[in-house]
């Protein structure tokens, strides 16, 4: 096709095959972090399988209820934010296989991919009309929306950088060695970003938007069966897409799996330690966490570039 | 007939007036349009539950049942001391999470209801609320021997005796309180019961629906909800 210079069909089941490896390493790794959690507290934790079973479980269940078109469409919307974000960046990079969809100006669209899922679950939460899906909507729109400020900026810096808004031009400029990484030619801008890569990670300290002892669960509140059984795929598969960008934009991006699977455990353990360590934000706090030390790091970041 | 252990039922010449938030009436919007309100019936579906039948194939069945016995999960809702045993399967001691056992905190994500130890009456409507709203098959637990028979709570005005007149109840864990061990061995014996395609007690409920709602209006004094709440 003439209108999309670099698509073949050929593209398709091997961006479906990124897609099943994702969904599988991020159901092991979450496992292994919980598992890794209870070992520090001195449980033997959950099996390491769990959360296939939970899902199996969970389209295992008879009866379902809907309340309404957008509460149908908001697991969906969600899952989309998830699989969206991760095809449209590649995943290994200088690999014909694991290319996905990546074009031009992937950066603008994965940033939209983001805070998709966000957008999805406020509409259907809202549907479901229970109160603590709302409370937990409203907390989670405006504490991601300002986790997303310093990561907008950290990007805009880093496109600067390399002048471009290609992910794949920017992770080849990374390649080589270890300092041509964004951490050592930018830190600023890395730093700004991973304020927001933990802001959005929904661990703690920033995880008042689920908050399972305050609002029971916030947003998903009313899901069950089948419903859920998407949302928690998407709950292994959003992370994991999320981690990819970072890592690809700051860590120096991955050239194969075993790479792949080693950075992004780390950065997905980065969250998890610092969860684990600090207690729960409110709202308010987070927001103004955001606005005091990740904004003026942000807007560093975009002066010195 | 009136008997020393029927003190638990309500007596049904004083009728318990409806609550006034609960009353239908008509209400103007802030842009002057008239509604009518009628709490019972706009914030409930009260559809009556419905019979499920198994999965088609006896190995799908089975593959369905191995996995729902591996995934319970907890609906976090104590409502007598025996609440207080749980706690411990949570820490370090006993561990219930390498067994598949997760504590939800909401109904709708829920698949096994713990009725740990007395149930007053009023704590029964909200258990009969909660329990109607988790999703097919579900599990309920009886703790302790309030919920066989009353227990010490045998001769009380406000608890109700078995358990079983009111949920389905499909494993009981007998002691006063059961310790948090009994409480593991009660959960190993539910999978054996839900891994031999025993756990059928959401369709028990569906089955006897009218017995089941004749005996918890028979003790609950305020019915201020619709029959069945989704």
């Amino acid at each position: 096709m003439s209108s999309f210079p670099n698509f073949a069909w050929g593209q398709v089941p091997l961006a479906l095959l990124t897609l099943f490896i994702v969904i599988n390493y991020g159901m092991i790794m979450t496992a292994l972090v919980r598992k890794i959690g209870a070992r520090v507290g001195g449980r033997y934790g959950i099996p390491i399988w769990q959360n296939y079973i939970d899902l199996l479980k969970n389209i295992a269940l008879r009866s379902k209820i809907s309340h309404g078109v957008m509460y149908y469409l908001a697991p969906v919307f969600r899952l989309t934010g998830g699989v969206g974000l991760l095809l449209f960046v590649p995943t290994i990079y200088g690999s014909d296989w694991h290319q996905n969809f990546s074009y031009a100006g992937d950066l603008i669209l994965a940033l939209y991919f983001v805070f998709f899922g966000t957008l999805g679950m406020a509409l259907g939460a809202g549907e479901s009309g229970h109160p603590h899906s709302a409370i937990g909507v409203s907390r989670g729109l405006s504490q991601v929306t300002m986790a997303e400020l310093p990561l907008a900026l950290g990007v805009y810096a880093i496109s600067l950088q390399y002048q471009t808004l290609d992910i794949t031009q920017i992770v080849a400029a990374q390649q080589g060695s270890i300092f041509n990484w964004t951490l050592f030619t930018n830190p600023l801008a890395t730093i700004a970003a991973m304020f927001a890569f933990v802001g959005t990670m929904m661990r703690s300290p920033f995880d008042v938007v689920i908050a399972p002892q305050e609002i029971p669960i916030g947003p998903p509140t009313e899901y069950h069966s089948s419903y859920l059984a998407l949302m928690q795929t998407n709950r292994v598969l959003f992370p994991v897409a999320k981690t990819v960008i970072y890592m690809n934009l700051f860590f120096g991006g991955a050239t194969n799996w075993a790479e792949f699977a080693i950075k992004v455990f780390v950065l997905y353990m980065l969250t998890a330690v610092i969860g684990v360590v600090h207690p729960r934000f409110r709202v308010e706090q987070s927001i103004r966490f955001f606005l005091k030390w990740g904004l003026p790091v942000g807007v560093l970041a975009i002066l010195t570039v | 007939m009136k008997d020393v252990d029927d003190k638990f039922r309500k007596d049904t010449e004083k009728q318990v007036p409806l609550r006034e938030e609960l009353k239908p009436r008509k209400v103007t919007t802030p842009d002057g349009q008239e509604i009518d309100i009628d709490p019972l019936r706009d914030y409930f579906c009260d559809a009556k539950p419905k019979v499920h039948p198994k999965a088609y194939s006896k190995i799908v069945e089975d593959f369905y049942n191995w996995a729902r016995s591996n995934s319970l999960w907890i609906l976090g809702f104590g409502t007598g001391c025996g609440a207080i045993e749980m706690r411990p399967l949570m820490t370090p001691r006993f561990d219930a999470y390498r067994y598949g056992i997760q504590w939800r905190p909401t109904p709708r994500q829920a698949n096994l209801l713990v009725i740990s130890g007395y149930l007053s009456v009023k704590t029964l409507k909200r258990a009969i609320r909660a329990y109607e709203q988790m999703p097919s098959p579900k599990y309920v637990m009886g703790l302790g021997s309030c919920t066989i028979n009353g227990g010490m709570y045998w001769d009380s005005y406000n608890t109700i005796k078995r358990l079983d007149d009111y949920l389905p109840v499909d494993m009981y864990v007998a002691g006063c309180m059961p310790r948090p061990e009994a409480l593991l061995h009660g959960f190993m014996e539910l999978k054996r019961v839900i891994r031999e395609g025993k756990g059928e007690g959401a369709n028990t409920y569906a089955e006897n629906f009218d017995q089941y709602k004749v005996n918890q209006k028979a003790v609950i004094k305020d019915w201020d909800m619709p029959d069945y709440n989704w």
